[in-house]
């Protein structure tokens, strides 16, 4: 019997990593989002595209509560997401978060930004928490950078940082809200590169973007929405060439031929 | 003009001058009673810092009766006169309710008093400074913060509250300043620190002006360096953003 069940679990976990189930948000008379039911698989990369207050970044801050939701359920891992206390903060070590206005700890080192939840919240020790630092750091092309503050970095750098931090903690998926929005034209690349290299290594993300092209290379599906709603979603070549909604058309008319 | 006797140096006549103007002194500790205010001050400062911190915590905590209890505090203590406050350490807490913080002398009580009373009051406003401070940190720090997996103590331990400290270096200048100068209002209940003195002195000595000076010049000169030090330290932890 405990066998069938612990298979059960295994499937289940291996399948669906997030499920948001009729979720329901207010922002005081703005219905901001409505009957959001999206299931993100393990390993999948998804982009959420849509126009400016469709709900989009909400929706990102919803799947690990940095937004509480009125209504519907929110699940990471097959257990939903806890209100308040030590277990919310648990879950989210679990979840990645990368931030459009980057977001690094001002007042600390680079390096110190990297190690901070891997001590605090993982009780990781001091020199096994500089080392995988130094590592990551690394991997996303700033190991010569550990020393300097924040504010001593581009922004570009910043957010590689950023994705560094998130990356410390070891989590099960990645948030990422609007990351490049806050970039010079000239720094977005060196930060969707290495998103690039997170999307190929398998990691889970959720990724709220303009950037259409990362969309096309490197997304799984494409999440549309407007006005709340989830409009459509497809796959990438599907939703570029074919948008089923007039919405989508509309919008893909806007961004893409100018 | 009047020549001055061969014999005599201008260094003995400058000793004589000093004798003849600053006799007025001779008998009073004037350094004992600016060391008492300055221990008042460090200790009434220390207090206050850590009970001043508290109640920012409270105030920005998400507990609505912490917050409720953080905000009936400084709303209250700090508009009540501080002497009314030292007063009632000395005639409600030990005299009516004989609270003596450990003490049996009444020198040491009422100096005790006195550290708490300047501390209570003093909160308030470090209390203020600080959530000034709190507010120039942007919102997205402790996002970040919370989104790694802190609880909310470790946000405000190990992100918000130090980039608030370091902001707020100037306001809680201001605030050691006033309480430098505040520590005069012990002299109420009796402590021997540098108001006190300077009342016995007036009463004693005929030399009124000089009086008021040397303890103005006293107290300028535990608070310059005060300012001038901490405005350098101020600017050298400022956060860069």
């Amino acid at each position: 019997m405990t066998e069938v069940s612990v298979a059960k679990d295994a499937v289940a976990a291996t399948d669906e990593l997030v499920v948001l189930k009729s979720v329901n948000k207010h922002f005081g008379a703005l219905h901001v989002l409505q009957d959001i039911d999206l299931t993100i698989a393990r390993g999948e990369v998804v982009v959420v595209i849509g126009p400016s207050g469709s709900g989009k970044s909400t929706l990102c801050r919803t799947i690990n509560r940095l937004e509480t939701i009125d209504s519907g359920d929110i699940s990471i891992d097959g257990k939903p997401l806890p209100a308040e206390g030590k277990a919310l903060a648990r879950l989210r070590a679990d979840v990645g978060m990368v931030f459009q206005s980057f977001n690094l700890f001002a007042h600390k080192t680079v390096l110190d930004n990297v190690m901070l939840g891997q001590i605090k919240v993982r009780k990781a020790d001091k020199k096994a928490a500089e080392e995988k630092a130094r590592a990551l750091l690394d991997r996303v092309g700033l190991a010569n950078q550990a020393d300097k503050y924040p504010a001593q970095l581009s922004g570009g750098q910043q957010q590689r940082v950023a994705i560094a931090r998130a990356l410390a903690m070891d989590p099960k998926v990645m948030l990422f809200d609007e990351p490049t929005s806050a970039l010079d034209p000239e720094m977005i690349n060196e930060v969707l590169e290495v998103m690039q290299q997170l999307a190929r290594d398998g990691m889970t993300m959720i990724v709220v973007t303009h950037e259409m092209g990362f969309a096309r290379s490197a997304a799984n599906r494409v999440v549309f929405m407007a006005d709340g709603r989830i409009v459509e979603e497809a796959v990438p070549d599907q939703f570029f060439s074919n948008p089923r909604s007039d919405r989508a058309k509309d919008f893909l008319s806007k961004i893409l031929h100018h | 003009m009047r020549r001055l006797p061969g014999r005599r140096t201008w260094a003995s006549l400058h000793a004589e001058a000093r004798e003849i103007v600053f006799d007025f002194l001779e008998g009073y500790d004037l350094l004992g009673a600016f060391w008492t205010t300055v221990q008042l001050t460090l200790l009434a400062a220390a207090g206050s810092l850590v009970w001043g911190t508290l109640l920012a915590a409270m105030r920005v905590g998400p507990v609505p009766l912490m917050r409720g209890f953080g905000t009936a505090y400084v709303n209250i203590v700090r508009n009540i006169p501080l002497t009314v406050i030292i007063l009632f350490t000395s005639l409600g807490l030990n005299q009516t309710l004989s609270i003596s913080l450990g003490a049996d002398d009444f020198k040491t009580i009422n100096f005790r008093l006195a550290v708490l009373g300047l501390t209570a009051y003093t909160s308030a406003f470090v209390c203020e400074a600080l959530r000034a401070g709190i507010n120039t940190v942007p919102v997205g720090q402790a996002e970040a913060a919370r989104a790694i997996g802190l609880s909310f103590t470790q946000v405000l331990r190990l992100v918000v509250l130090p980039q608030a400290f370091r902001s707020a270096v100037g306001p809680l200048t201001n605030v050691l300043i006033a309480l430098t100068k505040n520590t005069t209002v012990a002299a109420a209940i009796g402590v021997a620190e540098a108001a006190t003195l300077m009342k016995t002195m007036v009463e004693k000595e005929a030399q009124l002006i000089p009086i008021a000076s040397i303890f103005a010049l006293g107290f300028v000169i535990l608070t310059l360096p005060t300012g001038l030090i901490l405005g350098w330290v101020g600017k050298k932890v400022a956060v860069k953003r």
